[in-house]
């Protein structure tokens, strides 16, 4: 089932554009001096893999996962899995959002208290304020 | 009333969630209610985890549907002998270091008294549930929960703990997406996300990159949450700044636990066969670990302080459990399974050892520890014995999974890992017998701690009675595991590991 869900997917450039999502987030963590922006490299690559997960649902050709015409008494047809996208990948980033949101709320929480305690969010400043 | 046994996998986790939610309220409406509350939902899991742990001992596997809904679709609980245990071990130390810290956080957060216990009792949820879920997805939901509310733990602290928290988010985050990744990967090739159902379709596939791939994205990730050398750097920071209640929790379980969910990975959604044999991993992971034990047990000597030491012991200890893991064979993992519960309890007993030092002296550079066994004889008798478990003497619990851990290690004729082990107790015997010859030895200062504000020396005396308590009962456990070793191996470890190995 997975296999053929897999090889279904016959343009891969999805993957690219995570992968190159991911990197810039990895390098606004590293690379970065502001905290804030450390925190939106965060975020966005928590995005790049929700956008992963959610691009893996998609096939061609297919429509919502809303059973058509179910409703009428024709709900007992057969169903093809090939006409409808996989919903279960979005529904697992409804939570994955929620979490990132959390961390965001979280991180930017740590943020202002970090501002508060030296009055800056430049990490060289703040390093230098540590050395004092 | 009917009996709420057959749910006792879902109560685990509900229990402390509703609690969580009530403390929070309490929070707004009287400060009072939020200690009995959290104490009642910790106190009320533990005595479900017994429960848990006694069946399991009967039954061998408890399945819990939530909602009732059937296997590879719904969420699955899955309670075996080894995830028993150790959700016997989470409720044990949160309990314990709940009551011992009651004072220290009515005194650090008199304002965020609703916040700070219910992330306290949230973050031992979510630790739970990472240990009772058989879902991979669910699973990095719970490693969430707890990692979101162990940031705010720490930065909740003064001076430079927001700053540590900060930095300790983004690396968990980093790591906690890497898993997710991983995962994603497992369910593209599976379509599944139900751990022994992924377990049971991926051997067909074991050859395909992806699946190598997503072993590797979700091992890489565990490694940075449970701070692996090269991987540790977050760790010190994080675990030093915290305030004591928070690091008495955080420090004894999250590292315990991120290795638990290693072996519930490499075991139960790939098999022992792939994960020891396919991967050729084995020799890789224990000379990291050798790094990780010899370089924590270096950084841990240039140390001057207690609480910055105790965070390179616990990055040293994490070399045992995973060095031991990763030999592979019967007699390491074993140890390294048992090290998991002893390590656990003697980190706990040795930072709350240190707490009760630390609250009543006002330091913890190691000047501070003159004349202390004099003055506060209960808790350092107890430090000592947490000190002699973490070197490893009989007949504390310590010795006796390094014992098993050394002779894995000589039955996979891996003498590096060996070597190291003999080469950390050394250096912790170095490290703690220094400690205790100041404290033992030299004299009270007179004139109090000069640079430090701390109380004129007539003032020192033994910590609160609750500390006492909890920690003395924290070292008693310590020599009462040593003792039940035997029990305890071949009980439940015995028969938590799979007979492949």
């Amino acid at each position: 089932m997975g296999v053929e869900l897999f090889t279904d997917i016959a343009s891969q450039y999805n993957y690219l554009g995570v992968v190159i999502l991911m990197m810039i987030g990895l390098y606004a963590m590293i690379a970065k001096n502001n905290l804030v922006k450390k925190i939106i490299g965060m975020n966005i690559f928590q995005t790049a893999i929700i956008l992963f997960y959610v691009s893996t649902g998609a096939k061609r050709g297919a429509t919502i996962p809303i059973i058509q015409h179910g409703h009428n008494g024709h709900g007992h047809e057969v169903i093809h899995a090939a006409e409808y996208i996989n919903p279960l990948p979005h529904v697992l980033m409804l939570t994955a959002i929620v979490v990132s949101v959390a961390t965001l709320g979280v991180a930017l929480a740590l943020a202002i208290k970090v501002y508060h305690q030296y009055g800056t969010l430049e990490e060289d400043e703040i390093r230098g304020r540590l050395r004092e | 009333m009917q009996n709420l046994s057959p749910h006792f996998p879902a109560l685990i986790i509900i229990v402390p969630l509703i609690a969580a939610l009530l403390i929070s309220a309490a929070g707004w409406l009287n400060r009072r209610f939020c200690f009995p509350l959290a104490a009642l939902g910790l106190f009320t899991s533990l005595l479900v985890s017994v429960g848990l742990l006694s069946s399991v001992l009967v039954k061998d596997v408890i399945l819990y549907r939530l909602g009732g809904w059937p296997a590879p679709w719904g969420i699955l609980y899955r309670i075996d002998r080894l995830n028993g245990l150790v959700l016997v071990v989470i409720f044990f130390v949160a309990f314990l270091n709940l009551i011992a810290n009651k004072r220290t956080v009515e005194e650090s957060f008199p304002e965020q008294l609703g916040g700070f216990y219910a992330l306290y009792v949230l973050f031992v949820t979510g630790l739970s549930g990472m240990v009772a879920t058989g879902d991979a997805f669910n699973l990095y939901v719970l490693l969430e929960i707890s990692s979101l509310t162990g940031y705010a733990l720490i930065g909740i602290g003064h001076e430079r703990a927001p700053l540590a928290g900060l930095n300790y988010l983004f690396v968990g985050t980093i790591g906690a997406s890497l898993y997710l990744l991983g995962i994603g990967f497992l369910y593209l090739m599976t379509g599944s996300l139900n751990m022994t159902d992924i377990g049971s379709l991926l051997p067909g596939l074991y050859n395909n990159p992806v699946v190598v791939l997503a072993f590797l994205l979700c091992m890489t990730g565990l490694f940075i949450k449970m701070a692996l050398f090269p991987l540790h750097a977050w760790l010190p920071n994080a675990y030093s700044f915290s305030p004591a209640a928070s690091i008495g929790v955080i420090a004894p379980l999250t590292t315990k636990v991120m290795i638990y969910v290693m072996i519930r990975i490499t075991f139960d959604v790939f098999t022992p066969e792939f994960s020891f044999k396919m991967m050729h991993l084995g020799q890789v992971m224990v000379w990291l670990s050798v790094a990780a034990i010899i370089m924590g047990s270096l950084f841990a000597l240039a140390q001057t302080r207690l609480k910055r030491m105790l965070t390179y012991v616990i990055i040293a200890e994490v070399g045992y459990m995973v060095g031991g893991f990763w030999l592979g064979n019967r007699m390491a993992v074993t140890g390294a399974v048992l090290h998991i519960l002893n390590d656990a309890v003697m980190t706990l007993c040795i930072f709350l050892a240190a707490g009760a030092v630390i609250y009543q002296i006002c330091g913890d550079d190691f000047e501070d520890f003159k004349g202390l066994f004099r003055k506060m004889p209960i808790s350092m008798a107890a430090f000592t014995v947490a000190a002699l478990s973490l070197i490893g003497v009989p007949p504390t619990c310590g010795f006796f999974s390094k014992w098993y851990l050394i002779s894995g290690g000589i039955a996979a004729g891996h003498y590096g890992f060996v070597v190291a082990l003999l080469f950390s107790s050394l250096v912790n015997a170095v490290l703690f017998f220094r400690i205790i010859e100041i404290g033992y030895f030299e004299p009270f200062p007179e004139g109090g701690h000069g640079e430090h504000h701390s109380p004129p020396a007539m003032e020192i005396r033994e910590a609160p009675a609750g500390m006492l308590v909890c920690l003395l009962l924290a070292a008693v456990s310590l020599i009462v595991l040593g003792l039940y070793t035997g029990d305890i191996v071949t009980r439940i470890i015995d028969l938590a590991i799979p007979p492949a190995i």
